[in-house]
């Protein structure tokens, strides 16, 4: 092939760099550092840290965080947010109680879970898509309106009663200390890989977040692509609300409470840029086990509850501040 | 130092440059933006930088005040060494810069934009409003405008808001005025004014850095030239000494025909028919047909409706009425989505919001509208992405380090040169290129002219809206002209003028009809 005036094209490299400089300047390696760090400082803080079972007993720490995070993670990439997730956990576990009233068995009641999820995340996504509302807004009303409804509902009464192979679902193990959670965080965390970071769909979505327009002008549908990711949301809320609920045995209004924060620490924590357009699914889940271990090691320290997300908080600024610090730093 | 002497005898060279850049290098992660770069601005007079987009104008404007550290390299200001590691730092020295698009604010008054930052302080360190206002009249009277320092900026025209700007420049104590394509927005009356304001600078003794594309006007103002190519100096002189051809070939490194590419112009069949496009306030009744393998040019003042019009032809926004038939068959077009389906792309005109995602890759924009044949079962492959990225980039002769690249990190003609290899890669039938060659350099220009030729020779259809009327009268076959929204005229290029065109799209005389 040659250029109009003769001359040969010159060739481009398909990349400067390789793989293993660019895994080196990740964020995510220096997160997994951070990782290995507080895992030691559990060691050294605690003798029983390391005995397997207690260590399976700290994934719940974060599983069902985890799992709405993948899903926070694509939605907040594409340049939106969902701060009702919290809200959707309180009004489905609600209807599954609800339905256990008439004695709804379990095939039901996770039927009910995951269609409560659908349908809040249908709504939101209906309202911010249809009707070109801002997202962190839309969610921070359907946050207090889902929440709201199971308020009314139950009052402070409580829903109890779940059957054993419900239960299951929270508490049961797959194999050895692998519980059927974690197995279920991993299962979310390979698909959602997948999906983020190997198909059309997921660089629909970083598209998306980095440039809506030219998005939109290179043939992307982007309120479809959103709705899909508002739904999705809505469905792993649902699937933490039913996981939650059988951990728990109990429904009360005030479950998961405050969880969306927690939720979108762990996703920024993990890498993926609040102005939306880049992150990693391999970030949150190491943000996702970071923020576990704080949890869990603190707790074995019997702290109290205040200070962990005092230290979480110190965390997510530390982490995001530091970076920067160091590139100023060098500058000057 | 006095200066006055020189120039009363008219002296054209002063002994001491007031400036003195040498040896500077700056790269960014995988290009040289300069190397070794060489520049001298004397008192008084005012010196050209010229080059290609990416030829790293940009970058020395940045290293001049402030914004950017060069690697190596030393400025020296009166011959003395010295560093500019901030704005502040490059304005203390008296360096100041009026760029392209000025950061002003709208709610503020004309004095207090011209100082802020820098306002006169009375007793307790509050601002002197007298004394600024006072000030900024000065200011502004000596540059020759009339404007009240009191008036808030909003309710300013742009060529007054562009005065403010230089007056901002001027209140601090300038020594040398870098001018970063001042005259881009500017009417040809108010380009006249601000000659006059340059001729003002430079009978004060200030140096002046005047980067420009547009070679009428180097000419008119300039007295030296430095030219920049591939972010390194290639030549340093004397305007008077070289030529408009000469200075040309000195940017681009090699003969660029002024001329428009000779092509075979027999277009074949009928490929697009519109008929009746109307839209609620944008345009009406727009009807034409587009054949195989012919360019055809949409010309018109800005805000004729050519843009709104192309945009609701490839489904961005939904006309009111009308029907576009391809290949004699209706095509319903709603979105983007069916447009491109039916191979009709378009390349708009605002590139960095519409056209690129700048902080994504090179490769990934360009598949963008291609994944389904790069993709398996909708899932990426990136060999095969780099491939189709690798085809058009070539043939496009994209400047780039890698194809792993930022578009941001491009120069505006490679970005253009990445959205046009985007829609090639989707073997379109009608491509529409919205002022394909608007802010991009010459060297770029006569490249996408070019591909343009080739293009249409192959056989594809193309729509090039474009105000600049060289353009439309070298590459169209056939030219519309849209006024207010509506077809005014349509031409063969043959024996088509200028003054023609003209006349129609601003409906001097009763010549328009369709």
């Amino acid at each position: 092939m040659s250029l109009a005036d003769g001359t040969r094209p010159r060739h481009l490299p398909d990349r400067l760099s390789g793989r293993g400089a660019r895994v080196l300047k990740s964020w995510e390696l220096l997160l997994f550092g951070i990782a290995v760090l507080i895992f030691l400082a559990n060691t050294q803080a605690s003798q029983y840290f390391l005995d397997p079972w207690n260590l399976s007993d700290a994934t719940f720490n974060f599983t069902e965080k985890a799992m709405i995070g993948f899903a926070m993670a694509l939605l907040i990439i594409s340049g939106e947010i969902d701060l009702s997730v919290a809200g959707i956990i309180a009004l489905a576990s609600t209807a599954m109680g609800w339905a256990l009233q008439f004695g709804v068995g379990t095939p039901g009641l996770v039927a009910i879970g995951l269609a409560v999820g659908l349908l809040c995340g249908a709504f939101n996504g209906a309202l911010v898509t249809r009707l070109g509302l801002p997202s962190i807004v839309v969610t921070i009303g359907t946050m207090s309106l889902f929440r709201g409804i199971s308020y009314i509902v139950l009052g402070d009464q409580a829903f109890n009663g779940y059957p054993e192979s419900f239960a299951w679902l929270g508490r049961g193990y797959v194999f050895w200390v692998i519980s059927f959670e974690l197995t279920l965080f991993a299962v979310f965390a390979l698909i959602y890989g997948v999906v983020l970071h190997k198909t059309n769909f997921g660089r629909h979505i970083y598209t998306i977040g980095n440039n809506p327009t030219a998005a939109r002008f290179s043939g992307i549908r982007v309120e479809r692509v959103k709705m899909i990711l508002f739904l999705l949301t809505g469905l792993m809320s649902g699937i933490a609300a039913i996981c939650l609920t059988a951990r728990l045995g109990s429904t009360r209004p005030s479950i998961a409470y405050a969880w969306e924060l927690e939720v979108v620490t762990m996703v920024v924590l993990g890498g993926v840029s609040i102005l939306g357009g880049s992150g990693s699914i391999l970030g949150v889940v190491i943000a996702a086990l970071v923020m576990g271990m704080v949890t869990f090691g603190l707790g074995l320290l019997n702290v109290p509850g205040i200070v962990m997300s005092i230290f979480i908080g110190a965390l997510l600024i530390g982490v995001i501040a530091i970076p920067r610090l160091v590139a100023k730093l060098r500058r000057s | 130092m006095n200066y006055s002497s020189d120039i009363a005898q008219g002296v054209t060279v002063p002994a001491e440059p007031v400036l003195r850049l040498s040896g500077i290098t700056k790269t960014f992660p995988g290009v040289r933006a300069l190397g070794d770069v060489e520049l001298e601005l004397y008192p008084g007079q005012v010196t050209a930088l010229v080059g290609e987009n990416g030829a790293g104008k940009s970058t020395l404007v940045k290293i001049l005040t402030g914004i950017y550290q060069p690697d190596s390299g030393t400025i020296e200001v009166d011959g003395q060494e010295t560093r500019f590691p901030t704005a502040t730092a490059a304005s203390d020295a008296g360096v100041t810069a009026i760029h392209q698009e000025t950061v002003l604010f709208d709610e503020l008054t004309v004095a207090e934009n011209i100082f802020l930052g820098h306002a006169p302080r009375g007793r307790f360190g509050l601002i002197d409003w007298a004394a600024m206002n006072t000030k900024a009249k000065e200011i502004l009277t000596r540059i020759g405008a009339q404007i009240g320092p009191s008036t808030v900026l909003r309710d300013l025209g742009i060529a007054s808001k562009h005065l403010v700007a230089i007056a901002r420049a001027l209140s601090v104590d300038a020594r040398v005025v870098v001018m970063d394509e001042p005259t881009a927005s500017l009417s040809a009356a108010e380009i006249e004014e601000l000659y006059e304001l340059v001729e003002r600078l430079k009978a004060e003794g200030k140096a002046i850095l005047f980067i420009s594309h547009k070679f009428d006007e180097i000419f008119r103002i300039a007295d030296r030239y430095t030219v920049f190519r591939d972010g390194e100096m290639v030549e340093a002189g004397m305007i008077a000494d070289v030529t408009e051809t000469q200075l040309v070939e000195k940017m681009v490194g090699r003969a660029v025909d002024t001329i428009f590419p000779e092509r075979d112009r027999r277009p074949g069949a009928d490929v697009l028919t519109v008929a009746g496009y109307s839209h609620p306030t944008e345009f009406a009744d727009i009807g034409f047909t587009l054949r195989r393998g012919e360019i055809l040019g949409f010309y018109g003042l800005v805000g004729a409706g050519r843009s709104e019009f192309m945009q609701a032809l490839f489904g961005v926004t939904r006309p009111s009425r009308g029907a576009c038939r391809i290949d004699g068959k209706v095509a319903v077009i709603r979105s983007p989505v069916e447009a491109i389906e039916k191979g009709i792309v378009y390349v708009p005109e605002d590139r960095g919001a519409q056209g690129a995602v700048t902080a994504m890759p090179i490769f990934q924009n360009i598949t963008l509208p291609s994944l389904r044949t790069t993709s398996h079962k909708g899932f990426v492959r990136m060999a095969e992405e780099f491939a189709l990225a690798r085809k058009y980039t070539e043939r496009l002769d994209l400047r780039a380090a890698s194809l792993d690249q930022n578009v941001g990190e491009l120069s505006g003609g490679n970005q253009q040169k990445v959205v046009i290899a985007k829609w090639l890669a989707t073997r379109p039938r009608v491509i529409i290129l919205d002022e394909p060659t608007k802010g991009i350099d010459v060297g770029s220009k006569a490249a996408v002219h070019e591909f343009m030729a080739e293009l249409a020779a192959e056989g594809l259809s193309v729509i090039m809206v474009s105000s600049e009327i060289p353009e439309i009268l070298g590459m169209s076959d056939r030219v519309i002209v849209m006024r207010e929204g509506r077809i005014a005229a349509e031409y063969d290029r043959e024996g088509l003028t200028p003054e023609t065109l003209v006349r129609a799209a601003a409906g001097y005389d009763g010549e328009a009809a369709a």
